[in-house]
């Protein structure tokens, strides 16, 4: 694999419940990079992660670097308020020292007291920090993440992108993420691939994200402006 | 104090310790009444193990095997809801055990003697739930990752069947050493009541885990006494003393 290169794609297939998810999919992300998937709800966005990182089946090619580690942030945990865990529980499952616990819980802006908090009392957007600092465990190049599309404020949103651009600068990640929103695109990414079942665009968000593209890829209008920065 | 007495105790306290740890996570994944199906089909087993005179715990143990792969084979041909299933499984199980069972037997079976416990069967359950409790408390962890997500878990290169498994088949065995206690009717009392008050009352995991296990002890304990006092069965008053609990643990949620 080419230098700098972390993960190469080539058509890449998924089918699940003998229905085409994704089709034909190629993609390459380097380096420091920050690759947004874009897409309407159902258009396999989720999938495509979890392809990624072997959770799903799939035919065609899907190559990441040699010894590399990964962490993974989920859409949501619908189950984990059946289980009374607090924090440091919760970091103990993935067998994070608590030390580095303790660190990773910093750098996502929560104090030491946090640890004994327990994860059903959590403000979604809280819960939001959480994952990704258990996402962080074990000092992943690359993380992958799965945005929640429902149950986070805008507020939170924001603390939310604004903490993974901060994160990335100060670990040197490679971001995958998965999002529907536009404004995160222009403000956080490097690359973009658009996805409604198919490839519909792939490229820098300024290059690629024409009118037409976006029309094809939500249908109909789209309420629409770039950001100039 | 007799020692028959005291038998039939150690063994209560350590069945319905390790039954509430086990409990604590069946619970996480609504498994909790799956318990109740797997000790109604051990009732045919019971019923032979009485008719034939050998032990109950190992007539009903192939039953629960049974059960599991009939639920497991059920949930993956058919998609019906858990509970469905759960209907299915019980009530043929209860039908198929009064077509074997003798009448003035009845009361064992449905539920239970742990009172009449021989030396020899306490020695070999005690020694089994030990065994049990080690291998509960090193998959302990891992399955409660797979009862949250088992994407998360597989990202996290845990082998979910593995680890599946050997959960199944401890349930298994605390079915099988459960219907000696409190027999094929009350089982699933004795893995969810526990976990539910200890879940009440709880604010982190090892609180939960070991909260259930001392519940499913005390209740144990508690249930054999006042069958010493009263006469009443003991199967049942375990399970009355577990509800008292859980009602009390109502009062202290946290």
């Amino acid at each position: 694999m080419g230098n700098e290169l972390i993960l190469k794609v080539r058509n890449l297939n998924v089918r699940l419940d003998h229905q085409g998810i994704i089709e034909n999919l190629s993609f390459e992300v380097k380096k420091g990079e920050v690759l947004t998937i874009l897409g309407p709800n159902g258009a396999g966005k989720s999938v495509l992660l979890k392809t990624l990182i072997g959770l799903l089946p799939y035919k065609g090619e899907i190559e990441w670097a040699k010894e590399l580690k990964i962490g993974y942030v989920p859409q949501r945990l619908p189950f984990i308020k059946d289980i009374p865990l607090n924090i440091r529980d919760f970091f103990n499952l993935k067998g994070s020292p608590e030390k580095e616990t303790e660190a990773i819980l910093n750098s996502v802006g929560f104090q030491r007291d946090f640890l004994r908090k327990k994860i059903g009392d959590l403000s979604s957007g809280q819960f939001q920090r959480v994952l990704i600092a258990w996402g962080l465990v074990g000092k992943p190049q690359v993380l992958l993440f799965d945005e929640p599309t429902t149950g986070v404020d805008i507020s939170a949103e924001e603390t939310i992108y604004n903490l993974l651009a901060g994160l990335k600068e100060e670990k040197d990640l490679t971001i995958l993420l998965v999002t529907h929103d536009l404004s995160v695109v222009y403000k956080f990414s490097t690359d973009v691939i658009c996805l409604n079942r198919q490839p519909i665009c792939y490229g820098s968000p300024q290059e690629v994200l024409t009118p037409e593209s976006l029309q094809k890829l939500y249908g109909g209008e789209v309420k629409y402006y770039q950001h100039k920065h | 104090m007799d020692n028959q007495f005291l038998l039939s105790l150690i063994v209560g306290i350590c069945v319905g310790g390790v039954a509430g740890f086990l409990g604590s996570l069946m619970l996480g994944r609504r498994m909790a009444l799956v318990a109740g199906p797997l000790g109604h089909l051990t009732l045919p087993g019971i019923a032979l193990a009485l008719m034939y005179g050998f032990d109950v715990s190992l007539g009903a143990f192939p039953f629960v095997i049974f059960g599991i792969v009939l639920i497991w084979l059920f949930e993956m041909r058919t998609k019906l809801p858990m509970e469905a299933l759960t209907a299915v499984v019980f009530a043929s199980g209860v039908a198929i055990a009064f077509l074997l069972l003798p009448i003035k037997q009845a009361e064992a079976v449905l539920v239970g003697d742990i009172t009449k416990v021989s030396f020899a069967e306490a020695a070999v359950s005690v020694i089994l739930i030990l065994l049990l409790f080690f291998v509960v408390k090193k998959i302990y962890s891992k399955i409660v990752l797979i009862n949250i997500s088992e994407e998360l878990a597989k990202s996290e290169k845990i082998d979910i069947r593995r680890y599946n498994l050997i959960y199944l088949g401890s349930i298994a065995i605390i079915v099988a050493l459960g219907v000696k206690m409190v027999g094929g009717l009350l089982t699933a009392a004795l893995v969810a009541i526990p976990a539910s008050a200890a879940r009440n009352l709880s604010r982190n995991l090892a609180q939960y885990a070991f909260g259930a296990m001392i519940i499913g002890g005390l209740s144990s304990s508690l249930g054999i006494l006042t069958f010493k006092l009263t006469g009443f069965p003991a199967g049942p008053l375990i399970i009355l003393a577990s509800t008292l609990i859980f009602l009390i643990s109502i009062i202290f949620k946290r």
